[in-house]
């Protein structure tokens, strides 16, 4: 339930172009005036394994910019991500990275 | 209420009036019931199969508002791949917030709560939570706030002040829910910092 992201993408063969071409992922948390400041550092820390100033500069981003990139990497890993943030009651979607 | 505390050989504990208990009882009832009527009674039994292979599953949002908070869309971008998600994770999203109503419903009672004597109010709750209690009573506290919330309109820091100078009373009466549940969740989070 609090597994930190596992680098398991490190394995892949760096010669192979459909791996350096993949454009990555991200994991997008939006604001809500619904969810405490407390608890939404509490999941940074608890589920991604963040430090708490980490976690609390995410929390802050997302209460003043109204959204932040709390986490990057495949596809699926950004789609598991997203649905543990929406078991915490966060918003949270993916998204291709900006290049 | 006394505010959830630390044990120190681990655990939290806390003490409710009976009338907050029967309180969350209720909103956890209500939220059990609005997850099933999105998917069906079977929602605590599901086929293993049948949920690995996402049948079953919507990939249209819900029309109810407070549904839609809780299970919302995972891509902003790309509505195809929006209805996939839905697809495969929706039902597993929904089962996991029933199973946590239902461990908070559990936690009550064990700390002495009769569901269906709603009298005698001068009884105490006293709840013990081990770790994966904890994270159910997280989930289900944000679940039953994000429902409230969605009812009373809340949808920008605005409408928090909004919601606070209302003289309209069921929002007044909502209001003060939603504030106590705030508080609550506020006590849990810090009892384990």
């Amino acid at each position: 339930m609090t597994s930190s992201p596992a680098p398991t993408e490190v394995e892949q063969p760096e010669a192979d172009e459909s791996v350096e071409l993949d454009q990555p992922w991200v994991t997008i948390v939006w604001n809500d005036p619904v969810n405490l400041m407390s608890y939404v550092t509490y999941v940074f820390r608890e589920y991604f394994g963040y430090s708490e100033a980490k976690a609390t500069e995410l929390m802050l981003q997302v209460h003043h910019d109204g959204r932040s990139v709390v986490a990057t990497g495949s596809r699926e890993e950004m789609e598991r991500h997203v649905q543990a943030m929406h078991e915490y009651g966060l918003w949270a979607t993916l998204q291709k990275a900006d290049t | 209420m006394r505010p959830f505390k630390r044990r120190k050989r681990g655990g939290v504990y806390a003490v409710f009036e009976a009338a907050e208990a029967h309180l969350l009882v209720n909103l956890l009832g209500q939220l059990v019931e609005l997850l099933r009527d999105r998917n069906g009674e079977d929602e605590s039994a599901p086929d293993p199969l049948f949920a690995q292979l996402g049948m079953g599953g919507s990939h249209v949002p819900p029309d109810d508002p407070v549904l839609q908070r809780l299970l919302p869309d995972g891509y902003t971008d790309d509505l195809d791949a929006s209805g996939d998600f839905r697809r495969y994770t929706e039902r597993a999203l929904s089962e996991t917030k029933v199973a946590n109503a239902r461990t908070v419903i559990a936690s009550l009672v064990e700390g002495g709560l009769d569901p269906a004597d709603v009298e005698t109010n001068d009884a105490k709750v006293e709840v013990e939570l081990d770790a994966a209690a904890v994270q159910a009573w997280l989930r289900s506290l944000t679940d039953i706030r994000l429902s409230v919330a969605v009812r009373l309109g809340i949808e920008s820091d605005e409408d928090l002040v909004a919601v606070a100078d209302s003289d309209d009373e069921t929002v007044v009466v909502m209001s003060d829910i939603y504030d106590w549940l705030g508080y609550v969740q506020e006590t849990l989070v810090q009892s384990l910092g």
